[in-house]
């Protein structure tokens, strides 16, 4: 290494150039590969949605399962479909960080731990015939470290569960991580969330009787968990969250 | 091309970068729980050493010794970034379960320290094969501590099921521990001692020596 290396001019051009090639080098790196990046994403989320209602086959590819599903945005507090707006646009989790889209929640309302919520929210539907056989609504809450995200699919009389699946958190994996358990969320399918007009779908600590059509084991060793899941449904089952919705579609005027 | 051999394998046991130089522990702690991820880990930190040591080595006449460090860096950066980026594009379900990790490569004393202490005084292609190299040291350790933890902590190797849990219906109750971050540190020390006893010169000699036990006189 000669001496010329250590002139101010020098090191402020090799600094300089460095920086360029490098900036190029990631810059294309992250254009050129964003749109693969996108298809894997959108996939991603539709394969959830999917294997939240159960009907995931990996067989076949995730648009072709995905064509039978319609997505629709309900306003939350009317629970009617909101029109004149682009449903695949609409990114629910953004419209809760927006002041003009989203509602604050106050201290007792908030079991979920969610602090805002969107006006808005964003479901999936699979109809044949004109009936609607499996509604897919959006759900998170706060667990004990992380907040869940997931979908909750019911069937076409929007009381039975037919599936529960959580896309996102960061539970203590064995303890809390086993609400990604087959086994577990298996129990999920055939429940029954309302009895009458109040949410009666719950987590049991200690385990649920088999017979019991609105109780579902809690998790072992995972209690704070457990009823962060409990709460979250609570709260998107209740007048804050889809039942307005799901009151419309029992009665038909959806 | 002896020297390629010993350039290539050296790494693997007698100069291990996490055995023996003991660099690289945090990642080695965080991606070991399933060893399909720790592979991809692995995958991504042999790609990122090889070639931050071939470009630092490229360019290395040129580098002001006043800015190498920051020099090396800004290499290794954005190598980490376009890997990020590609495991993204083509591997999501496993970039997802890496998450921060595969951004964390370029604090990994491995690469930093391949960079400064090889690349800087070696050819490009020795650079390349010597990051080759410690990238599957690297990898050696991170696929032994995955193959324990996966096949104790959930019965299961790359995802396949080998012992069968007692919440699946059978007889292997899972061992927690396995899962959380402090195993790797007590799988890892095994393996140091282990690789010790084969190999004593790597034994460190005592820097100071215990006096024997003082004796109890009469009062």
């Amino acid at each position: 290494m000669s001496s010329s290396n250590e002139s101010i001019q020098k090191t402020v051009t090799v600094a300089l150039l460095l920086c360029l090639v490098c900036s190029v080098v990631v810059s294309a790196s992250a254009v050129i590969l964003r749109p693969a990046q996108a298809v894997n994403e959108q996939a991603n989320m539709q394969m959830n949605i999917l294997q939240a209602a159960g009907l995931y086959d990996p067989q076949q590819t995730v648009q072709e399962q995905f064509e039978l599903v319609s997505t629709r945005l309900v306003n939350l507090e009317t629970g009617e479909y909101v029109e004149g707006m682009d449903p695949d646009g609409y990114d629910q989790r953004k419209a809760a960080k927006d002041p003009s889209m989203n509602r604050v929640l106050s201290g007792e309302e908030d079991i979920a731990l969610i602090k805002r919520q969107a006006k808005v929210a964003k479901i999936y539907l699979i109809e044949s015939g004109g009936q609607i056989e499996k509604i897919i609504l959006p759900i998170h809450g706060y667990g004990l470290w992380s907040t869940l995200y997931g979908f909750m699919a019911l069937e076409g009389d929007a009381n039975t569960v037919a599936g529960l699946g959580f896309y996102e958190h960061a539970e203590t994996p064995g303890l809390g991580g086993e609400v990604d358990n087959p086994n577990w969320k298996a129990q999920w399918t055939g429940k029954q969330v309302y009895d009458g007009d109040a949410v009666a779908l719950r987590l049991v600590k200690g385990g649920a009787d088999r017979s019991d059509s609105y109780g579902v084991d809690g998790l072992s060793g995972a209690t704070i968990t457990s009823r962060g899941v409990d709460n979250l449904l609570k709260f998107w089952m209740s007048d804050a969250g889809f039942k307005p919705f799901l009151d419309n579609v029992k009665q038909g005027q959806i | 091309m002896a020297k390629t051999k010993e350039l290539l394998f050296d790494p693997v046991v007698n100069d291990n970068p996490i055995a023996l130089q003991v660099l690289g522990i945090c990642s080695a702690l965080a991606v070991t729980s399933s060893m399909s991820v720790a592979f991809v880990m692995s995958l991504a930190v042999i790609a990122v050493t090889a070639f931050s040591g071939l470009f630092v080595s490229v360019i290395r006449s040129q580098i002001p010794s006043s800015i190498r460090i920051i020099v090396q860096m800004t290499i290794i950066a954005s190598l980490v970034i376009v890997v990020d980026q590609i495991l993204k594009a083509f591997a999501y379900e496993i970039s997802k379960q890496l998450s921060v990790f595969v951004g964390l490569i370029i604090t990994n004393c491995i690469v930093m320290g391949r960079a400064e202490a090889f690349a800087m005084k070696n050819g490009p292609v020795e650079s390349f094969i010597d990051g080759i190299g410690n990238g599957l040291g690297y990898s050696a350790i991170l696929m032994a501590v995955g193959f324990v933890r996966e096949l104790f902590g959930s019965g299961s190797l790359f995802g396949v099921e080998i012992l069968t849990k007692v919440t699946e219906g059978g007889w292997y109750y899972t061992n927690g521990m396995m899962l959380l971050p402090p195993s790797a540190f007590f799988i890892i020390g095994f393996i140091i001692w282990g690789i010790r006893a084969w190999k004593t010169s790597q034994v460190e000699v005592d820097e100071f020596k215990i006096a024997p036990n003082s004796k109890m006189k009469e009062a």
